[in-house]
């Protein structure tokens, strides 16, 4: 007879560590969702840019090129608000401080919570393209009719190599009012 | 290769001491013996097979002519997804672990798997899993309609209500394959009779060891993929929602990092048959073991880093195209390897067609086609031509059905004997294969000339310069179902015994510690392992 005890034993060992692979790549699943937000933030391949306000630090201007930069602006299906990019095509140098503008109104009856978001194409730009202050880092509420004109400041990095002498940015608007509500809903009952 | 020894008949003695085989619904119910498990696991993916074979007539009837006249669209898409689902999920996956469940155990001479009270679990599961996707299509608003692969923000927004019971259903199907796996690589790694060495292993073995290991590294990232779809739609989690900072590219990422694997998970076992079947009707050893072995492993590894390939039109940067692009063209070199072994197997030997050969023999030149199509898809530029179109639907189908299902049926041909005891009834054999084998090549061959002449996929009406090939596809399938019939008519009649008696070889050349136990296998066999030499 064979030896029950330890070859059930060896069993429930390598049982034990088979399972341990399960729940590692259980838990690598949900790991590959920050690993790609990093993977995009180091090449930028993703065409996403910087989510909070960079500091604007007084760097050496490069007036030796200039960078074109392209302002195109999108509405989801659904979402009614006008929104056009007042400067459409900027010419700018490296390292420099710039603003534009941006022209929303909610056409409808009701209030709307509206979320940008950027994405710059070519991907390996979108590293260099330094925002100092945008609408797009936070929600923005519009009464019903209500309009404004929205700055964006930014500078493109001095580092950006020599070959990228144009890029565009388009802004996608998204209608975000049910979502900003639950939160709302929901600070409003933990500050009770 | 390897013989067993003396111990053999010590198991006709054994027997008397055990108590009789349970009858009736409590045996099936309650079994944890891995040969009645494995025999539901075959009776459940073949009712699957018919069932999600019934889906693709309802699709192949809708495009036998352009316009929309049997099903309206959204129907049609859920027709589409579910028939993926189940072949995928319910045919193949469960036959292949079928066929490990009934075949490792004495393949290596051990008695059992080695958790068979999860291996009952691991099966018992399963239609419940499909009963919870199959209800799903009857919800008001409908099934899944949004592809097997269910892409966000398609199967996030765009869903119906039911969204939550393929989730269920998937994560229930993923337990199954997990728990399946584990007994599987526990079993094989513990459980061999002393002197069988690793490079002793039978091929099937030894394919699915290297298929289970795939199994539990990535069925967790399925599992984890299709959470994040249900938290996207029902708790208000933002995984692909790019309004809330998430991204839809990445659900392709993640879903195709488990998806690329899980298809060298579905064709991986079919290697493993094919090279027990050739050297048995060649009358030869398999050429080339050793590096079938390193073939089968290299390409398990290689399946981890080319999932992109499925992503060739997603803006990705060139740089990282160019990766996957060369990548996917290194796994066709393993795969090379294999098909020229079995062909350098059959050279030279002495060779017989029965139709397990002929299943093998049309896997082994057809799955070649499919793999050559999948060679096409994989050079970037042109994928832009083929993505999406119906040139991607006859690879796949291709190397899913001439490939995997071919080789199912190869298998179930030449282990049914052992199973059984009997010999199939070799009329409806042959009539089965040849049947299929014309039909399926009516059916998918064409699906290349209307990929290439621009025919999407995934549509339920299409441009008229498309309809005659659709007509001679729709027909080709509807003749390859009703040959399914054939072999359900034969399987019946093998299972009810009616046949003539099978030896313990069965076959001339068959060599394998399965064939030096009678037929039909006993129901506890190996009870004391025999050594091998």
């Amino acid at each position: 007879m064979m030896n029950q005890s330890t070859s059930s034993n060896q069993n429930n060992k390598l049982v034990v560590k088979l399972v341990v692979i399960v729940f590692g790549m259980f838990t690598f699943g949900f790991a590959l969702v920050p690993l790609y937000d990093v993977f995009c933030d180091i090449t930028g391949i993703n065409g996403k840019t910087n989510e909070t306000a960079i500091v604007y630090e007084a760097t050496d201007i490069d007036r030796s090129r200039l960078v074109t930069i392209e302002f195109i602006t999108k509405t989801t299906t659904g979402m009614p608000w006008a929104f056009k990019a007042k400067t459409k095509r900027i010419q700018v140098h490296p390292g420099e401080l710039n603003q534009v503008e941006f022209y929303v109104k909610n056409p409808a009856f009701r209030d709307i919570v509206g979320q940008a978001i950027p994405s710059v194409s070519p991907g390996t730009a979108a590293l260099y393209l330094n925002k100092t202050e945008c609408f797009c880092f936070n929600n923005q509420p519009l009464l019903a009719g209500e309009d404004a004109l929205m700055p964006m400041q930014f500078y493109v990095d001095p580092q950006i190599p020599e070959d990228v002498t144009y890029f565009t940015v388009q802004y996608t608007l998204y209608d975000v009012t049910a979502a900003a509500q639950k939160v709302a809903e929901a600070q409003a009952q933990a500050s009770e | 290769m390897s013989t067993a020894t003396d111990t053999l008949h010590h198991d006709e003695h054994d027997e008397h001491h055990h108590h009789h085989i349970p009858k009736g619904i409590k045996r099936w119910l309650l079994t944890t013996n891995h040969k009645d498990i494995g025999t539901l696991y075959l009776w459940f993916s073949f009712i699957m097979f018919l069932t999600g074979g019934a889906m693709a007539m309802i699709i192949r009837a809708e495009l036998f002519q352009p316009g929309l006249q049997i099903v309206d669209p959204n129907f049609f898409n859920q027709m589409t997804t579910v028939h993926g689902l189940i072949m995928v999920f319910g045919a193949v996956m469960p036959a292949f672990t079928g066929l490990a469940n009934w075949l490792i155990p004495m393949m290596i001479g051990a008695p059992d798997m080695a958790l068979p009270r999860m291996n009952n679990w691991s099966f018992w599961i399963l239609p419940f899993a499909f009963l919870i996707l199959l209800s799903s299509l009857f919800l008001e608003g409908g099934g899944p309609a949004f592809g097997w692969t269910f892409y966000a923000p398609l199967s996030t927004t765009y869903s119906s209500d039911s969204t939550a019971l393929f989730v269920f259903s998937v994560h229930i199907m993923g337990i199954s394959s997990i728990m399946g796996a584990i007994n599987v690589i526990v079993t094989i790694w513990n459980m061999r009779a002393p002197g069988m060495t690793w490079m002793k292993m039978p091929m099937f073995v030894w394919t699915w060891l290297i298929t289970a290991f795939l199994l539990i590294a990535v069925m967790p990232v399925l599992a984890g993929v299709v959470t994040m779809v249900l938290t996207d739609k029902y708790f208000g989690t933002s995984f692909f929602n790019a309004a809330g900072g998430g991204d839809p590219v990445m659900f392709q990422h993640i879903f195709w990092f488990f998806g690329h694997p899980e298809v060298y998970i579905m064709i991986l076992p079919a290697f493993g048959i094919i090279s027990h079947i050739i050297p048995t009707f060649a009358r030869k050893p398999l050429f080339g073991y050793a590096s079938m072995v390193y073939a089968t492993a290299s390409i398990a590894l290689l399946s981890f880093i080319v999932w992109a390939h499925h992503m060739f039109t997603t803006g990705m940067p060139v740089a990282a195209e160019m990766f996957f692009m060369f990548a996917t063209m290194l796994i066709s070199v393993p795969t090379g390897v294999k098909v020229f072994n079995w062909v350098a197997t059959m050279w030279r030997g002495s060779m017989t067609f029965e139709v397990p050969m002929l299943f093998a023999i049309a896997f082994v030149v057809l799955f070649t086609i499919g793999g050559l199509s999948g060679l096409m898809l994989a050079i970037t530029p042109v994928d832009f031509q083929y993505h999406d179109t119906y040139f991607v639907v006859a690879h796949f189908h291709y190397v899913l059905v001439t490939g995997a299902i071919f080789s199912i049926m190869a298998a179930a041909y030449y282990w049914l004997p052992k199973w059984t005891g009997v010999m199939y009834d070799n009329t409806l054999a042959k009539w089965h294969f040849w049947a299929s084998l014309v039909s399926v090549n009516v059916l998918f061959f064409p699906m290349h000339f209307v990929g290439l002449a621009g025919m999407p996929r995934r549509i339920p009406d299409y441009a008229l310069q498309f309809a005659d090939f659709n007509k001679w596809i729709s027909i080709g399938g509807f003749a390859f179902g009703l040959s399914q019939l054939i072999f359900l008519a034969l399987l019946i009649k093998a299972c009810r015994k009616k046949g003539e008696p099978a030896s313990a070889q069965v076959w001339e050349g068959a060599e394998g510690l399965e064939w030096e136990i009678p037929s039909p296998a006993p129901y506890h066999t190996f009870e004391t392992p025999p050594i091998i030499k």
